[in-house]
Protein backbone atom coordinates (compact mmCIF):
# COMPACT_ATOMS: atom_id res chain seq x y z
CA UNK A 1 0.00 0.00 0.00
CA UNK A 2 1.24 3.45 -0.71
CA UNK A 3 1.65 6.45 1.79
CA UNK A 4 2.79 9.74 1.29
CA UNK A 5 3.57 10.72 4.67
CA UNK A 6 4.45 14.61 6.10
CA UNK A 7 8.04 14.68 7.52
CA UNK A 8 9.77 16.93 9.65
CA UNK A 9 12.67 16.87 11.77
CA UNK A 10 13.31 20.80 13.06
CA UNK A 11 16.79 19.67 14.17
CA UNK A 12 18.07 18.59 10.45
CA UNK A 13 15.29 19.41 8.36
CA UNK A 14 15.12 23.09 6.70
CA UNK A 15 11.44 22.29 5.75
CA UNK A 16 9.11 19.86 6.13
CA UNK A 17 8.46 17.76 3.04
CA UNK A 18 6.58 14.56 1.83
CA UNK A 19 8.20 11.12 2.04
CA UNK A 20 6.94 8.61 -0.19
CA UNK A 21 6.68 4.80 1.33
CA UNK A 22 5.56 1.61 -0.32
CA UNK A 23 4.67 -0.80 2.14
CA UNK A 24 3.45 -4.43 1.79
CA UNK A 25 0.78 -4.95 4.66
CA UNK A 26 -0.24 -8.59 6.47
CA UNK A 27 -3.87 -9.71 6.40
CA UNK A 28 -3.76 -8.28 10.55
CA UNK A 29 -2.77 -5.31 9.52
CA UNK A 30 -6.52 -3.53 9.24
CA UNK A 31 -6.66 -0.49 10.77
CA UNK A 32 -4.60 2.88 9.26
CA UNK A 33 -2.32 2.82 12.72
CA UNK A 34 -1.39 -0.83 12.34
CA UNK A 35 -0.26 0.18 8.36
CA UNK A 36 1.44 2.78 10.38
CA UNK A 37 3.32 0.99 12.69
CA UNK A 38 4.39 -1.25 9.84
CA UNK A 39 5.98 1.50 8.22
CA UNK A 40 8.13 2.47 12.15
CA UNK A 41 9.40 -1.27 11.84
CA UNK A 42 10.89 0.05 8.20
CA UNK A 43 11.88 3.37 8.77
CA UNK A 44 12.01 3.80 12.58
CA UNK A 45 12.72 7.89 12.50
CA UNK A 46 8.96 8.33 11.63
CA UNK A 47 7.47 9.75 14.66
CA UNK A 48 3.95 10.19 15.88
CA UNK A 49 2.21 9.63 19.08
CA UNK A 50 -0.19 6.38 19.88
CA UNK A 51 -1.34 4.48 22.69
CA UNK A 52 -4.44 2.10 23.33
CA UNK A 53 -4.98 1.50 19.98
CA UNK A 54 -9.02 1.40 20.02
CA UNK A 55 -9.90 5.07 19.83
CA UNK A 56 -10.22 5.96 23.68
CA UNK A 57 -6.96 7.64 24.17
CA UNK A 58 -7.27 10.21 21.55
CA UNK A 59 -2.87 10.22 21.01
CA UNK A 60 -3.30 9.15 17.22
CA UNK A 61 -4.93 12.27 15.80
CA UNK A 62 -3.72 13.07 12.30
CA UNK A 63 -5.23 15.08 8.70
CA UNK A 64 -5.60 11.47 6.80
CA UNK A 65 -6.34 12.33 3.04
CA UNK A 66 -7.28 15.73 3.75
CA UNK A 67 -9.55 14.87 7.08
CA UNK A 68 -8.63 14.67 10.92
CA UNK A 69 -9.10 11.63 12.60
CA UNK A 70 -7.61 9.01 14.81
CA UNK A 71 -5.40 6.63 12.80
CA UNK A 72 -6.39 3.49 14.77
CA UNK A 73 -10.20 3.99 14.18
CA UNK A 74 -9.34 4.44 10.93
CA UNK A 75 -9.54 0.85 8.58
CA UNK A 76 -7.11 0.97 5.48
CA UNK A 77 -9.46 -0.38 3.23
CA UNK A 78 -11.54 2.72 2.96
CA UNK A 79 -8.78 4.79 2.30
CA UNK A 80 -7.33 6.04 -1.21
CA UNK A 81 -4.19 5.80 -2.04
CA UNK A 82 -1.39 7.32 -1.92
CA UNK A 83 -2.87 7.14 2.05
CA UNK A 84 -2.07 11.42 2.52
CA UNK A 85 -0.87 11.86 6.01
CA UNK A 86 -0.19 15.07 7.67
CA UNK A 87 -0.35 16.64 11.18
CA UNK A 88 -3.40 18.26 12.60
CA UNK A 89 -3.92 21.37 10.91
CA UNK A 90 -3.40 24.72 13.14
CA UNK A 91 -0.89 23.58 15.52
CA UNK A 92 2.82 23.69 15.70
CA UNK A 93 4.48 20.84 14.35
CA UNK A 94 7.12 19.20 16.65
CA UNK A 95 8.30 16.49 14.44
CA UNK A 96 6.34 14.43 11.58
CA UNK A 97 3.16 13.76 12.88
CA UNK A 98 2.66 15.16 16.29
CA UNK A 99 1.89 18.68 17.23
CA UNK A 100 2.31 20.72 19.80
CA UNK A 101 -0.99 20.76 22.00
CA UNK A 102 -0.48 23.33 24.46
CA UNK A 103 -2.88 26.15 22.66
CA UNK A 104 -5.65 23.32 22.27
CA UNK A 105 -5.41 22.33 26.29
CA UNK A 106 -5.02 26.05 27.17
CA UNK A 107 -8.26 26.93 25.61
CA UNK A 108 -9.53 23.50 27.72
CA UNK A 109 -8.60 24.49 30.93
CA UNK A 110 -9.73 27.92 30.64
CA UNK A 111 -13.82 26.76 30.61
CA UNK A 112 -12.69 24.90 33.69
CA UNK A 113 -12.90 21.76 32.86
CA UNK A 114 -14.41 20.25 36.23
CA UNK A 115 -17.45 19.80 38.57
CA UNK A 116 -17.74 23.07 40.77
CA UNK A 117 -19.99 22.37 43.79
CA UNK A 118 -20.00 24.57 47.03
CA UNK A 119 -22.01 22.50 48.80
CA UNK A 120 -19.78 19.97 51.56
CA UNK A 121 -20.24 16.86 49.93
CA UNK A 122 -22.67 14.29 51.36
CA UNK A 123 -22.30 11.27 52.32
CA UNK A 124 -22.79 9.40 49.47
CA UNK A 125 -22.98 10.38 45.90
CA UNK A 126 -24.47 13.91 44.45
CA UNK A 127 -27.67 11.80 42.82
CA UNK A 128 -29.23 12.70 39.75
CA UNK A 129 -32.41 11.61 37.84
CA UNK A 130 -32.02 10.20 35.07
CA UNK A 131 -33.00 12.71 33.00
CA UNK A 132 -30.24 14.81 34.33
CA UNK A 133 -27.82 12.21 33.29
CA UNK A 134 -29.55 11.98 29.97
CA UNK A 135 -28.56 15.49 29.34
CA UNK A 136 -25.09 15.29 29.56
CA UNK A 137 -24.96 12.07 26.62
CA UNK A 138 -23.08 13.01 23.73
CA UNK A 139 -20.83 15.76 26.09
CA UNK A 140 -19.24 13.51 28.43
CA UNK A 141 -17.61 11.17 25.68
CA UNK A 142 -15.32 13.47 24.23
CA UNK A 143 -11.55 11.82 24.43
CA UNK A 144 -9.89 15.47 23.79
CA UNK A 145 -7.99 14.05 20.61
CA UNK A 146 -8.33 17.50 19.11
CA UNK A 147 -9.72 16.28 15.75
CA UNK A 148 -12.37 19.11 15.98
CA UNK A 149 -10.92 22.43 16.94
CA UNK A 150 -7.86 21.85 14.40
CA UNK A 151 -10.89 21.30 11.61
CA UNK A 152 -12.03 24.45 12.32
CA UNK A 153 -11.24 27.59 10.87
CA UNK A 154 -12.26 30.17 13.34
CA UNK A 155 -9.29 28.74 15.92
CA UNK A 156 -6.93 28.52 12.92
CA UNK A 157 -7.35 32.47 12.68
CA UNK A 158 -7.60 33.04 16.41
CA UNK A 159 -6.26 29.76 18.33
CA UNK A 160 -5.37 32.30 21.04
CA UNK A 161 -8.88 33.54 21.76
CA UNK A 162 -11.09 31.36 20.42
CA UNK A 163 -12.19 28.36 23.27
CA UNK A 164 -12.51 26.00 19.86
CA UNK A 165 -15.12 23.32 19.13
CA UNK A 166 -13.48 20.87 21.98
CA UNK A 167 -13.41 23.10 24.57
CA UNK A 168 -16.85 24.97 24.22
CA UNK A 169 -18.41 20.83 24.15
CA UNK A 170 -17.15 20.53 27.24
CA UNK A 171 -18.19 23.86 28.62
CA UNK A 172 -21.85 22.87 27.71
CA UNK A 173 -20.73 19.16 29.75
CA UNK A 174 -20.28 21.17 32.80
CA UNK A 175 -23.49 24.04 32.49
CA UNK A 176 -25.36 21.19 31.74
CA UNK A 177 -24.78 19.22 34.49
CA UNK A 178 -27.45 19.03 37.76
CA UNK A 179 -24.66 19.01 40.09
CA UNK A 180 -22.95 22.04 39.25
CA UNK A 181 -23.23 25.02 40.93
CA UNK A 182 -21.27 27.76 38.27
CA UNK A 183 -23.41 28.15 35.62
CA UNK A 184 -23.54 32.11 35.96
CA UNK A 185 -19.60 32.54 36.05
CA UNK A 186 -19.55 29.99 33.03
CA UNK A 187 -21.79 31.76 31.04
CA UNK A 188 -19.91 35.04 32.11
CA UNK A 189 -16.79 33.48 30.82
CA UNK A 190 -18.15 32.77 27.31
CA UNK A 191 -20.02 35.81 26.83
CA UNK A 192 -17.42 37.32 24.35
CA UNK A 193 -17.02 38.23 20.91
CA UNK A 194 -14.01 35.62 20.58
CA UNK A 195 -14.17 32.74 23.37
CA UNK A 196 -17.61 31.53 22.01
CA UNK A 197 -19.15 34.09 19.43
CA UNK A 198 -16.21 33.35 16.49
CA UNK A 199 -18.15 30.03 16.25
CA UNK A 200 -20.19 30.47 13.07
CA UNK A 201 -21.52 26.87 12.54
CA UNK A 202 -19.80 25.64 9.50
CA UNK A 203 -20.06 22.13 11.58
CA UNK A 204 -16.48 21.17 10.32
CA UNK A 205 -16.19 19.69 13.64
CA UNK A 206 -19.05 17.16 13.81
CA UNK A 207 -17.58 16.35 10.44
CA UNK A 208 -13.82 15.46 12.01
CA UNK A 209 -15.37 13.94 15.78
CA UNK A 210 -13.91 10.57 15.64
CA UNK A 211 -16.67 9.60 18.01
CA UNK A 212 -19.27 10.92 16.73
CA UNK A 213 -20.37 13.93 18.77
CA UNK A 214 -21.77 17.60 17.97
CA UNK A 215 -19.85 20.48 19.16
CA UNK A 216 -21.94 22.37 17.06
CA UNK A 217 -25.49 21.06 18.87
CA UNK A 218 -23.82 21.84 21.98
CA UNK A 219 -22.82 25.82 21.26
CA UNK A 220 -25.98 26.34 20.28
CA UNK A 221 -26.66 25.41 23.52
CA UNK A 222 -24.99 27.17 24.74
CA UNK A 223 -26.28 30.08 23.18
CA UNK A 224 -29.75 29.25 24.00
CA UNK A 225 -28.96 29.24 27.48
CA UNK A 226 -27.35 33.27 27.18
CA UNK A 227 -30.53 34.06 25.59
CA UNK A 228 -32.71 32.95 28.44
CA UNK A 229 -31.05 34.34 31.00
CA UNK A 230 -31.01 37.79 29.00
CA UNK A 231 -34.18 37.55 27.24
CA UNK B 1 5.90 43.83 26.17
CA UNK B 2 4.45 40.32 26.33
CA UNK B 3 1.57 39.61 24.02
CA UNK B 4 -1.43 38.74 25.50
CA UNK B 5 -4.23 37.38 24.18
CA UNK B 6 -7.33 39.97 26.36
CA UNK B 7 -10.85 38.29 26.08
CA UNK B 8 -13.69 39.02 27.96
CA UNK B 9 -15.41 41.92 26.36
CA UNK B 10 -18.71 40.94 27.68
CA UNK B 11 -20.66 41.73 24.27
CA UNK B 12 -21.28 38.84 21.49
CA UNK B 13 -24.85 37.53 22.55
CA UNK B 14 -26.79 41.00 21.87
CA UNK B 15 -24.62 40.79 18.31
CA UNK B 16 -25.91 37.29 17.52
CA UNK B 17 -29.18 37.88 18.05
CA UNK B 18 -29.46 40.81 16.31
CA UNK B 19 -28.06 39.53 13.01
CA UNK B 20 -30.44 36.64 13.19
CA UNK B 21 -33.63 39.02 14.19
CA UNK B 22 -32.53 41.51 11.04
CA UNK B 23 -32.45 38.29 9.14
CA UNK B 24 -35.67 37.26 10.00
CA UNK B 25 -37.01 40.73 9.30
CA UNK B 26 -35.23 40.69 5.89
CA UNK B 27 -36.79 37.51 5.22
CA UNK B 28 -40.43 39.05 5.72
CA UNK B 29 -39.85 41.78 3.81
CA UNK B 30 -38.71 40.04 0.60
CA UNK B 31 -41.44 37.68 0.90
CA UNK B 32 -43.91 40.46 0.83
CA UNK B 33 -42.13 42.74 -1.68
CA UNK B 34 -42.43 39.04 -4.14
CA UNK B 35 -45.51 38.49 -3.44
CA UNK B 36 -46.89 41.91 -4.53
CA UNK B 37 -44.34 42.67 -7.89
CA UNK B 38 -46.11 38.66 -8.73
CA UNK B 39 -49.32 39.87 -7.64
CA UNK B 40 -49.41 43.20 -10.00
CA UNK B 41 -46.30 43.60 -11.34
CA UNK B 42 -45.51 47.42 -11.87
CA UNK B 43 -44.44 47.72 -15.60
CA UNK B 44 -43.30 51.24 -16.18
CA UNK B 45 -42.14 53.82 -13.90
CA UNK B 46 -44.91 55.76 -12.86
CA UNK B 47 -46.24 51.97 -11.57
CA UNK B 48 -42.98 52.19 -9.41
CA UNK B 49 -43.08 55.37 -8.11
CA UNK B 50 -47.55 54.26 -7.25
CA UNK B 51 -45.80 51.40 -5.38
CA UNK B 52 -43.07 53.17 -3.26
CA UNK B 53 -45.49 56.49 -2.33
CA UNK B 54 -47.40 54.47 0.44
CA UNK B 55 -46.42 55.88 3.76
CA UNK B 56 -46.05 52.24 5.00
CA UNK B 57 -44.47 50.80 1.98
CA UNK B 58 -41.67 53.16 2.47
CA UNK B 59 -41.67 52.41 6.37
CA UNK B 60 -41.10 49.13 5.76
CA UNK B 61 -38.76 49.17 3.02
CA UNK B 62 -36.63 51.52 5.23
CA UNK B 63 -36.58 48.84 7.92
CA UNK B 64 -35.48 46.65 5.76
CA UNK B 65 -32.38 48.42 4.58
CA UNK B 66 -31.95 49.38 8.17
CA UNK B 67 -32.21 45.36 9.04
CA UNK B 68 -29.57 45.21 6.02
CA UNK B 69 -26.69 47.94 7.43
CA UNK B 70 -27.15 46.31 10.90
CA UNK B 71 -26.61 42.62 9.63
CA UNK B 72 -23.97 43.98 7.58
CA UNK B 73 -22.25 45.74 10.31
CA UNK B 74 -21.86 42.58 12.47
CA UNK B 75 -21.40 40.17 9.42
CA UNK B 76 -18.34 42.63 8.29
CA UNK B 77 -16.55 43.32 11.97
CA UNK B 78 -17.18 39.08 11.93
CA UNK B 79 -14.84 39.01 8.87
CA UNK B 80 -12.67 41.42 10.28
CA UNK B 81 -12.07 39.74 13.40
CA UNK B 82 -11.46 36.57 11.78
CA UNK B 83 -8.44 37.71 9.37
CA UNK B 84 -7.68 41.52 10.40
CA UNK B 85 -5.46 41.00 13.56
CA UNK B 86 -3.72 44.18 13.86
CA UNK B 87 -5.78 45.81 16.35
CA UNK B 88 -5.46 49.05 14.78
CA UNK B 89 -5.53 48.66 11.17
CA UNK B 90 -8.87 46.41 12.35
CA UNK B 91 -10.35 49.86 14.01
CA UNK B 92 -9.44 51.58 10.82
CA UNK B 93 -11.41 49.31 8.36
CA UNK B 94 -14.35 49.02 11.28
CA UNK B 95 -14.72 52.79 10.94
CA UNK B 96 -14.47 52.65 7.50
CA UNK B 97 -17.00 49.61 6.61
CA UNK B 98 -19.46 51.84 9.70
CA UNK B 99 -18.90 55.33 7.93
CA UNK B 100 -19.62 53.21 4.66
CA UNK B 101 -23.15 51.73 6.35
CA UNK B 102 -24.50 55.11 7.95
CA UNK B 103 -23.63 56.95 4.15
CA UNK B 104 -25.88 54.13 2.76
CA UNK B 105 -28.30 54.80 5.69
CA UNK B 106 -28.61 58.23 5.08
CA UNK B 107 -28.86 57.57 1.04
CA UNK B 108 -31.41 55.26 0.79
CA UNK B 109 -33.86 57.62 3.12
CA UNK B 110 -33.10 60.52 0.47
CA UNK B 111 -34.28 57.59 -2.00
CA UNK B 112 -37.39 56.33 -0.06
CA UNK B 113 -38.57 60.11 0.58
CA UNK B 114 -37.79 61.47 -2.62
Amino acid sequence: MRFSIYRYDPDKDDKPYMQDYDIALEPSDRMLLDALVRIKSVDDSLSLRRSCREGVCGSDAMNINGRNGLACTTPVSGLREPVELRPLPGLPVIRDLIVDMTQFFKQYHSIKPYLINNDPPPETERLQSPAERAELDGAYECILCACCTTACPSFWWNPDKFVGPAGLLQAYRFLADSRDQASAERLDNLEDPYRLFRCHSIMNCVDACPKGLNPTNAIGKIKDMMVKRTV
Amino acid sequence: MVKLAVTGAHYGLRDWLVQRITAALMAVYLVLLATILIASPPHDYAAWRMLFSGQWFRIASFLFFVSLFWHAWIGMRNILMDYIHSTGTRLLMQILVILALLFYAVWSVDILWR
